[in-house]
């Protein structure tokens, strides 16, 4: 049936067998254009890089690669660029959100693909992509009117009893880097569940099943089976997820304040460099050293993501060669072979 | 099976194993409802304060941008939207699949290949904003069309964060198509372009539908693009070299304001927005499914 309803349409005539001049040609030329195609995405991304280099120069030249990066000055009005408040922003942000993003991501992929029953699975996976459908400025939205009001008092619980630990005491600001860092947890949630679900899925049942009939309880299996057979890949996924944090603008903004002093707790204003960027492109309009400051950090936030990205696909890929998994489709949610299941033509 | 057979000899720390199992499980139970939190909470605020402003005005009027009186709905930011994502799909779907198609028909295992596909990665990896950045000091500030701001350099931007989405998405489906259609095909004589054309893409087609709503999807959402390339403003437009508003770059605006007038309509635009997000992904779904059946 299913090879009847692929075939061709119309008569064999239509298929064009008749091999007409034309015809030899068309075959050359449509793979050259698929070529070019796909040289296109090169050229774009070496464009893309040299154009943001050339364009943030002005700026990096007058502080340096390494002033400008880690100069601990961000101050607008003097002229002065150091992008080291708005990194160190986005690394604690960032820290905060694999912290408490990370292991509930995990349990959730562990729950998904071991403990739930199956005809909870479904559901279930579909609810935790539902997380990732928001959008970056709604996350924003409910977090200035609904998360920052509900969390103030807590937040200033905590300080005052937990004062003892580093960074932790002293008022709580409305935005503040905690809640950022818990946005992004949010945000990251659905990324690293997903590629960590996949993973957890490629474990052998052999494993399993022998760790079973050994004795092993259900989390034996999991803690002694299952976890060290996927570890590669799950930190693989925190990496993935760490590179969406870094580079998480729009929801950052509404919450972090905006402050280009490094706060001294977690509970402090602050600033990242996405949302610098975000923030301050408009102002920067008429001061060249401005914005070539602000593609500056752009460019540093570029080459970050692309160190995080590059290390987390080199352990997924080097945990996984033989198992023959790709991050990209599971941080992509497409829902791999399920276009084709029942059509006769997966194998 | 589940029923452990092991409690007579392989237990001498007694039931201590089983409680660290029951525990575990429930810890894992817990935290998966934790995840799930958000959702919700996120979900019933949306509607709590978002139904509040929906009316057949909200959709029919544009933002007046008066600080007094009636705000306005936010009929400019849906269209603005629905355009800037029609011209970034016109752009994205085509190339990705594009070049989907050369990797998998042509490229296959070969050094240009892989280097094409790492570079596809890459572009998954980088933060919208960069695209946005990108686009402005490329685009806009040399008023590239003669104007600065305009809703084709918003697309553009929004094609650019959709292409890796929608390339890899079509990688992987069309990977699936068998190679013995390819081959009968094939062997009938027919080029390979027709191949492609009549064979390849029919079989791949509900798959690179799907991918290509879920591109879309992503695509919707995105604000720190739009906002350095299509920018905010108040009316309608149908011209692409215009200033054009969109349903993300309106919210961010309205939360700067710190109105509550300002912020129900923000809320009332979040709602439609994710409405608007969530039907293309039960779509894709669907579409799926659908395919499934035939």
């Amino acid at each position: 049936m299913e090879a009847g309803a692929l075939a061709p349409r119309g008569d064999s005539g239509a298929l064009g067998l008749r091999g007409t001049s034309r015809g030899r040609l068309a075959d050359p030329a449509f793979r050259w254009l698929l070529t070019i195609l796909a040289a296109l995405i090169l050229a774009l991304i070496v464009f893309f890089f040299v154009f943001l280099i050339n364009k943030a120069t002005p700026a990096i030249s007058k502080f340096g690669v390494f002033g400008f990066t880690f100069g601990n000055d961000w101050d607008v009005s003097r002229n002065v660029f150091g992008a080291w408040p708005l990194l160190a922003g986005t690394i604690i942000t960032s820290t905060v959100a694999l912290v408490i993003g990370v292991p509930i991501a995990i349990a959730t992929a562990l729950y998904v693909s071991e403990l739930c029953p199956v005809r909870l699975r479904a559901p279930l996976t579909m609810l935790l992509e539902l997380l990732a459908a928001v959008p970056s400025v709604v996350y924003g939205l409910w977090g200035v009117f609904f998360l920052i009001p509900k969390l103030r008092a807590p937040s200033q619980w905590f300080a005052d009893t937990f004062s003892f630990l580093p960074f932790v005491g002293g008022p709580v600001a409305g935005p503040n880097y905690f809640i950022a860092g818990l946005i992004l947890a949010i945000m990251i949630l659905p990324i690293v569940s997903a590629i960590s679900r996949e993973v957890i899925s490629t474990v052998p049942a052999e494993i399993k099943e022998g760790s079973l009939a050994l004795g092993a309880t259900r989390w034996e299996m999991i803690r002694m089976a299952v976890l060290p057979y996927s570890r590669a890949g799950i930190v693989g996924a925190t990496m993935l997820g760490l590179g969406r944090a870094v580079g998480e603008t729009i929801a950052v903004t509404l919450v972090i304040g905006n402050s280009p002093k490094i706060g001294k707790q977690l509970f402090d204003q602050g600033y990242t460099l996405a949302a610098v960027i975000a923030n301050e492109f408009g102002e920067a309009a008429n001061n060249k050293l401005h914005s070539a400051a602000l593609i500056a950090a752009g460019l540093v936030l570029f080459v970050l993501t692309l160190l995080i990205n590059g290390i987390a696909r080199y352990i997924v890929m080097r945990g996984d060669r033989l198992r023959n998994i790709s991050p990209t489709e599971a941080e992509i949610g497409m829902p791999t072979a399920a276009p084709l299941m029942g059509t006769g033509l997966t194998k | 099976m589940s029923t452990t057979p092991s409690s007579v000899a392989l237990e001498p720390t007694g039931g201590r194993r089983r409680q660290t199992d029951r525990v575990m499980r429930v810890v894992l139970l817990v935290l998966t409802l934790v995840a799930l939190v958000p959702l919700v909470l996120v979900i019933v605020k949306l509607l709590g304060s978002g139904l509040k402003a929906l009316s057949w005005k909200f959709f029919t009027t544009d933002p007046t941008g008066s600080f007094l009186g009636d705000p306005g709905g936010i009929k400019s930011a849906i269209l603005g939207t629905l355009e800037i994502i029609a011209v970034a799909s016109a752009f994205s779907i085509p190339i990705g699949i594009g070049v989907a198609l050369y990797l998998v028909e042509y490229g296959k295992a070969g050094r240009f290949a892989s280097v094409v596909r790492y570079f596809v990665d890459v572009l998954t990896g980088v933060p919208s904003i960069v695209f946005g950045l990108f686009v402005y000091a490329a685009l806009v500030v040399s008023k590239v069309g003669g104007s600065g701001f305009a809703g084709w350099k918003g697309a553009l931007a929004v094609a650019l964060l959709m292409l890796p989405v929608v390339t890899r998405s079509a990688e992987v489906v069309l990977l699936l198509v068998p190679d013995d259609l390819r081959e009968a095909a094939l062997a009938l004589g027919a080029p390979r372009w027709k191949v492609v054309w009549r064979v390849v893409l029919p079989t791949a087609k509900p798959g690179l539908i799907t991918g290509s709503l879920l591109a879309i999807a992503r695509g919707a959402g995105e604000t720190a693009p739009l906002l350095f390339t299509a920018a905010i403003v108040q009316g309608t437009t149908y011209n692409l070299n215009a200033r054009m508003n969109s349903l993300p770059a309106q919210i961010f605006a309205d939360v700067g304001q710190a109105q509550d007038r300002l912020v129900t309509r923000a809320w009332g635009a979040a709602l439609t927005l994710v409405t608007m997000i969530l039907i293309l992904n039960i779509v894709a779904r669907l579409y799926s499914r659908r395919s499934r059946l035939s």
